[in-house]
């Protein structure tokens, strides 16, 4: 009995989230039309960016399968260059925690560089990685690698001393302390900056994947230009915002397993 | 206050001549405990009693060769220690227990460290089996450290010390933070399974009722710089009560000699209205 009524509480809170997230969505589509209406006055052409022909589009581009190939390619995209961002950020993370002196040194510099976009190194990735996909990499691996280290060196700064004395008094070895003890007592920090790597990531693959590359999702969106293909525009930009609200979900459950 | 004659081979740990200080910020050197030597023997329980202050938790650190000392040596079987031997175990005021880690896991930790004693894997798994039911746990374990209580976390990290087998036990203050009722359930667990593996245990407390009814020696710090002030052997066959006569003479005992020791230090003050 009251178990059925803690599972009716809980259900009914839900259906009220659930009701406010959707309303405010419907709020969202409601302006984007009025926009739309306000836009057709002075550009007739405006109404293929309206909500409906968008969706149906998007409907089209992902039944007929012709956008998928775009968005494998951007989420490869995302995939390698938060590993490099990983395989840069965490090392020196651990670094800045355990070594005070090496903190000292580089937080100024970090901070210096962590302010700049990484869209203005764009010329000179290219100068240095010609055009592919090895400057887009380069150019998301400069956002994404800051919010990894900052969460690792606060992880280890937060590392129960407890557990260090612990292994030390069981003679661990240096790499015994690492993998057994910095780097699982560490997870749950690596993991919030990981979260914040990918939305980085995912903000700068479109501009990015809008020099010199042939596919992915800001490609895409050029070609609609190029094709004043403009219900495929908007189609793309909603795409990229669900493909946004899922990626970050993921990073969310897999954080919060840990926690 | 005779010390026991004993034939060097029963001696497992040895401290000589230990010196603890530390620099201050003016540049000269403070120090906290002085000229300290002691010989534990194979299953003697040792208590290490003391205010705060006096360097206790500094000098168990020193013995477990976590910490070098300003002077003097220790030695495990007549061996100088200079990093924490295999042989001994150091359990800690918090249980410091792996929360990624299930109960089983975290009495297994550092088992299987390069270090250590080599065991293949159903050696090991026996032991840590062994230990967890030696601490009477074992329907629990596979419950995170998250899902227990204070007295079963020290209970793991009892286990935890009595996996890898030591001949030596390091105690800091184990069970401080537990309630009365549970530290004295732990206490008698130390004791049966501290006699049934024939270990040695060195204890650091504040507590003299805890020392008198554990303990074989009783170790009085006090002073400052501090040092040993004398040595006292509980007699009593356990369970020990402390209400008894002769328990209550050496308590006295104990707190007299301190208090002979008083240097007007603020934090000693606070430790003496226990009388």
């Amino acid at each position: 009995m009251s178990k059925l009524a803690t599972g009716t509480v809980w259900l009914s809170r839900h259906a009220y989230q659930l009701g406010l997230t959707l309303a405010g969505l419907l709020v969202l589509v409601v302006l984007w039309q009025l926009g739309i209406w306000q836009l057709q006055q002075k550009l007739p052409l405006a109404r293929l960016l309206a909500p409906v022909p968008a969706l149906e589009t998007l409907i089209e581009l992902v039944t007929s399968g012709e956008i998928l190939g775009d968005v494998a390619a951007s989420l490869r995209r995302v995939l390698v260059s938060l590993s490099l961002a990983l395989l840069a950020g965490i090392p020196v993370g651990l670094a800045v925690g355990f070594w005070r002196r090496f903190d000292s040194a580089t937080s100024g510099a970090f901070q210096f560089l962590r302010m700049i976009s990484p869209l203005s190194w764009m010329p000179i990735a290219i100068m240095i990685f010609g055009i592919g996909d090895q400057p887009v990499y380069f150019l998301l691996c400069m956002g994404a690698v800051w919010p990894i280290i900052l969460n690792t060196a606060a992880g280890v700064r937060n590392l129960d001393p407890g557990w260090l004395m612990l292994a030390q008094s069981m003679s661990a070895s240096r790499l015994e302390m690492l993998l057994r003890v910095v780097l699982p007592g560490i997870l749950g920090s690596i993991l919030t900056g990981t979260r914040l790597a990918i939305g980085m990531i995912w903000v700068l693959l479109v501009p990015c994947e809008m020099l010199g590359v042939t596919s992915g999702l800001g490609y895409f969106i050029l070609d609609t230009r190029d094709r004043l293909a403009y219900s495929e525009l908007m189609a793309v930009i909603v795409l990229i915002g669900i493909l946004g609200y899922l990626l970050d979900s993921l990073a969310r459950s897999l954080q919060r397993r840990w926690a | 206050m005779s010390i026991k004659t004993s034939t060097s081979e029963s001696l497992v740990l040895q401290a000589d001549n230990i010196l603890l200080d530390y620099l201050q910020n003016d540049g000269s050197r403070k120090q906290i405990l002085t000229d300290f030597s002691m010989q534990v023997r194979a299953g003697e329980i040792l208590a290490v009693l003391g205010p705060s202050g006096v360097g206790k938790s500094s000098l168990l650190r020193v013995l477990a060769g976590l910490k070098q000392p300003s002077c003097g040596q220790i030695r495990v079987h007549n061996k100088l220690v200079t990093s924490p031997h295999p042989r001994l175990a150091f359990m800690f005021q918090d249980p410091c227990l792996l929360p990624w880690l299930n109960l089983e896991a975290n009495v297994a930790f550092g088992l299987d460290f390069r270090s250590q004693p080599k065991l293949d894997r159903s050696e090991r798994r026996q032991r840590v089996q062994d230990a967890i039911a030696e601490v009477r746990l074992s329907e629990a374990h596979r419950a995170f450290p998250r899902e227990l209580s204070g007295g079963m976390a020290q209970r793991v990290a009892l286990a935890r010390s009595l996996a890898r087998r030591p001949e030596i036990l390091l105690l800091d203050e184990p069970f401080s933070a537990l309630d009365e009722v549970i530290r004295s359930e732990m206490q008698q667990l130390l004791l049966e399974v501290c006699h049934r593996h024939h270990t040695a245990v060195v204890m650091i407390t504040h507590d003299i009722d805890e020392a008198l009814l554990l303990a074989d020696r009783v170790l009085l710090l006090g002073g400052t710089p501090g040092k040993l002030l004398r040595e006292w052997q509980p007699q009593q066959p356990r369970p020990r009560n402390p209400a008894s006569e002769a328990m209550a003479l050496m308590r006295l005992e104990i707190l007299q000699t301190l208090q002979g020791a008083l240097a007007p230090e603020p934090d000693m003050q606070s430790w003496m209205p226990t009388i």
